[in-house]
């Protein structure tokens, strides 16, 4: 077993894919780590639970899928690493630092800083066109005056995004006139051009066809080998999940030990 | 900067809370227009009310009055003579004012005033009110103004008054002779058959026959000779409206005209004996105030006093001659509290009242300003309806964008952040809102008075009637304070409307928010 898998908590029950396609950097410290963590939501006055104690850990620069049925928890356990949610129990770390518990003001400054989400749906703004779009955590990180006065350096870093992903000949479309794999696309510049170091996917080529998903995973493998960027992503897909590093499985809140 | 832009494409694309926000616009819009038409018309009303009634008055509390009236002036000038620009004193007496027409006696109560004209006309508006300084339409025709305007008021009958009078004059001779030798013919006949003459006490007519026979003896230029009681009369007192069956028009018909006589009575000084006189109308007297115009006899003073026994002669042989009020009209309006209170401190309550003409006509100007504020409340309804209005949009729109809320909170974006984007639409809302009602407002009052005629035209009904206020057109008065405040009312409750839904967007979770399909 790579030592990559090994957590700060000896008890982790962490399962890794058994066909690695690429070759895993070897980190002693994890980048991001999720601690025994515990999720339960509210339906009416039942609480369901969804995640029963998930240890969870990242390195920087690897490219981590987590796997599972629709259910499993797999979409909340990335919610509580990008800190779109708290969890009832347990912890998340960001560099060996506890971040669940900071307020709420610290909290959104390190999901604008730190993380960039793609989301199944896409989920750009529709009344923005794709180069608005993708200036949105720009804005949000920067005061008006502030993005005022370096609008055009930040424009020319947008630019250079989505020519990346390849939509340079789009900038003044909007969301709806655009195809879905564009608007996938055009979501991960988005959650690049504020340079995170923490690519969070949800799904990303789950309401795509399998061409265009294609695309868009060798589109972040490709970011994630260049950029050493760490990207972790859920999916149901195995053979999506087959391009990670290193595949987790999550069956009814619990990993699955391979 | 987000913030901005969002609000911004927000602007652009709901439509629907456009919609919100006519109400806005419309509430403001109203608003303006009534304000101003009711500032115009209580503006208008305050001139009315004021119309002859001097700043400031000190009124005797007995009809008696006090003499005289120069020590009065002079003690005025020594308590507030900086803020003085005229005094003049006056006796106010009711009365009955009678007139001849169409053969009969037409009475009428009215408040019986002798004035100086040319000091009275120094403490408040008189020569703008006499009909003989102003031309006078006359039906279609126009009677040209017969005095001119830097002419001083005064008790001199105009050319045309004495012309009607010289006219008058020779008929009644005419007639006084024809009944003379009529009567002669009569007593001759009479004289026959009937030796004993009855008593003049139990012939009616025996008075009038002495009247008769006086006018009768008399030439036409004594008769001719005005009387020496002159008034200004009220031109409600002396005239009627009168629709002309065959072109339909409307005149004003006199029955009373400049040379003419009328009877009037009061009551004497002192133990009130009755006091009547004959008096020639010099000018016709119309302010546009009908409780005025159909109340107000203005006459010589001098021959008021002596009518009512209100002259003295003293000791050394001079004449003290009783008033019973003081007029002034201050410098400058505002210093009326000050001068009320200093006046107070000389003239004493026991036998005088001190008054500004606010205090004297307090319940007409409040019932003004009470009208105005309640219907200022009852806009104000309209545009806090207005508000819920925009509470229930934003509500929508905030369930319809929770998902665009969840990905600007997942991509970073604070609580207050997006709460701002909720308030600064709603303050761009009440902005476009109010600012638009501003313009139509302002538009509106600007153009009421051709708004109206096309209104009447498409009607057939005439929506503002001039003779029930005597104002020819609609009369507005636009304060810039009053617009300012409508406007920025209208803009917080746009805020306030968006404060709710803003707090609601501003509390969902990132997760809640993006589950949201």
């Amino acid at each position: 077993m790579p030592t990559a898998s090994a957590t700060s908590h000896p008890s982790s029950t962490l399962s890794t894919s058994t066909a690695p396609v690429r070759e895993k950097p070897l980190m002693p410290e994890p980048q991001i780590a999720a601690i025994a963590v515990e999720k339960a939501y509210r339906k009416g006055d039942h609480q369901v639970p969804v995640l029963h104690g998930v240890d969870i850990s990242v390195h920087k620069g690897e490219f981590l899928s987590i796997v599972g049925q629709s259910g499993s928890g797999k979409s909340t356990l990335l919610h509580l690493l990008g800190l779109l949610d708290a969890p009832d129990v347990g912890e998340v770390q960001l560099d060996g630092q506890r971040i669940d518990d900071l307020s709420e003001r610290t909290r959104d400054e390190l999901r604008n800083r730190v993380f960039g989400f793609v989301f199944q749906f896409y989920h750009l703004l529709p009344e923005l066109s794709l180069m608005e779009n993708v200036l949105v955590p720009l804005m949000i990180r920067h005061s008006i005056w502030g993005y005022w006065q370096r609008r055009r350096e930040y424009q020319d870093r947008a630019r250079e995004m989505i020519d990346r992903v390849g939509l340079g000949h789009r900038l003044t479309h909007r969301p709806s006139e655009l195809s879905g794999g564009e608007m996938q696309r055009a979501a991960i510049a988005r959650s690049l051009v504020a340079r995170p170091e923490i690519l969070l996917a949800d799904e990303p080529t789950g309401n795509l066809d399998q061409a265009t998903g294609r695309g868009i995973i060798e589109l972040m493998a490709k970011l994630n080998e260049q950029e050493r960027l760490t990207i972790i992503m859920v999916t149901h897909d195995q053979l999506i999940a087959a391009e990670a590093h290193r595949t987790v499985k999550l069956r009814e809140g619990r990993i699955e030990p391979a | 900067m987000y913030k901005l832009i969002l609000c911004q494409r927000y602007l652009r694309t709901r439509y629907i809370a456009l919609a919100s926000v006519i109400s806005v616009t419309l509430g403001v819009a109203t608003m303006i227009v009534v304000n101003s038409v009711m500032a115009g018309f209580s503006g208008e009303m305050r001139e009315r009310i004021k119309g002859v009634l001097a700043d400031v008055v000190i009124e005797t509390r007995s009809t008696d009055g006090e003499p005289d009236a120069e020590s009065h002036k002079a003690l005025v000038r020594e308590l507030i003579g900086k803020y003085v620009a005229g005094v003049t004193a006056t006796v106010e007496m009711y009365g009955m004012l009678s007139f001849e027409y169409g053969g009969q006696f037409i009475p009428h109560p009215v408040t019986l005033i002798g004035i100086d004209p040319e000091s009275k006309s120094e403490v408040g508006p008189l020569v703008d009110y006499l009909q003989s300084y102003h031309a006078q339409p006359d039906g279609k025709e126009v009677t040209p103004a017969e005095r001119p305007l830097d002419q001083k008021p005064g008790w001199e009958l105009t050319a045309s008054a004495i012309e009607r009078r010289q006219r008058v004059a020779e008929i009644t001779h005419q007639r006084a002779q024809m009944l003379r030798e009529l009567k002669k013919q009569r007593h001759g006949e009479a004289g026959q058959h009937e030796p004993a003459p009855r008593g003049a006490a139990d012939d009616p007519f025996a008075e009038l026959d002495g009247a008769v026979q006086n006018v009768a003896m008399q030439d036409v230029a004594a008769i001719a000779q005005p009387q020496d009681g002159r008034v200004y009369i009220g031109a409600g007192l002396i005239s009627f409206p009168h629709k002309d069956e065959q072109s339909g028009e409307m005149r004003t018909v006199f029955m009373v005209r400049p040379g003419n006589d009328v009877k009037i009575t009061t009551a004497t000084a002192g133990i009130p004996t009755g006091a009547y006189f004959d008096a020639t109308v010099v000018d016709v007297f119309q302010s546009g105030m009908s409780e005025y115009d159909s109340n107000f006899v203005f006459c010589n003073l001098e021959h008021l006093q002596k009518v009512r026994k209100m002259i003295r002669t003293n000791e050394d042989g001079s004449e003290s001659r009783a008033i019973t009020s003081v007029q002034i009209r201050l410098k400058d309006y505002r210093d009326s509290d000050k001068v009320v209170e200093l006046l107070r401190t000389e003239f004493t309550p026991d036998r005088y009242t001190v008054r500004t003409w606010e205090q004297k006509q307090g319940p007409l100007l409040a019932a003004v300003d009470v009208e105005s504020s309640i219907l200022n409340i009852l806009l104000f309804l309209i545009i806090a309806v207005a508000g819920f209005g925009i509470l229930a949009i934003f509500f929508m729109i905030v369930v319809e964008k929770t998902r665009d809320i969840g990905i600007l909170k997942a991509l970073g974006a604070s609580s207050s952040g997006v709460m701002s984007i909720f308030l600064s639409y709603g303050l761009s809302l009440g902005m476009v809102g109010s600012g638009v009602g501003v313009v139509a407002g302002l538009l509106f009052v600007h153009y009421i008075n051709q708004i109206e005629g096309i209104i009447t035209i498409i009607t057939g009904h005439k929506v503002f009637d001039e003779r029930i206020y005597y104002f020819k057109e609609i009369p507005t008065h636009v304060d810039p304070f009053t617009v300012c405040w409508v406007a920025l009312g209208a803009i917080t409750i746009a805020v306030v409307a968006s404060i709710l839904p803003a707090r609601r967007a501003a509390r969902l979770q990132p997760v809640q928010a993006l589950r949201h399909e």
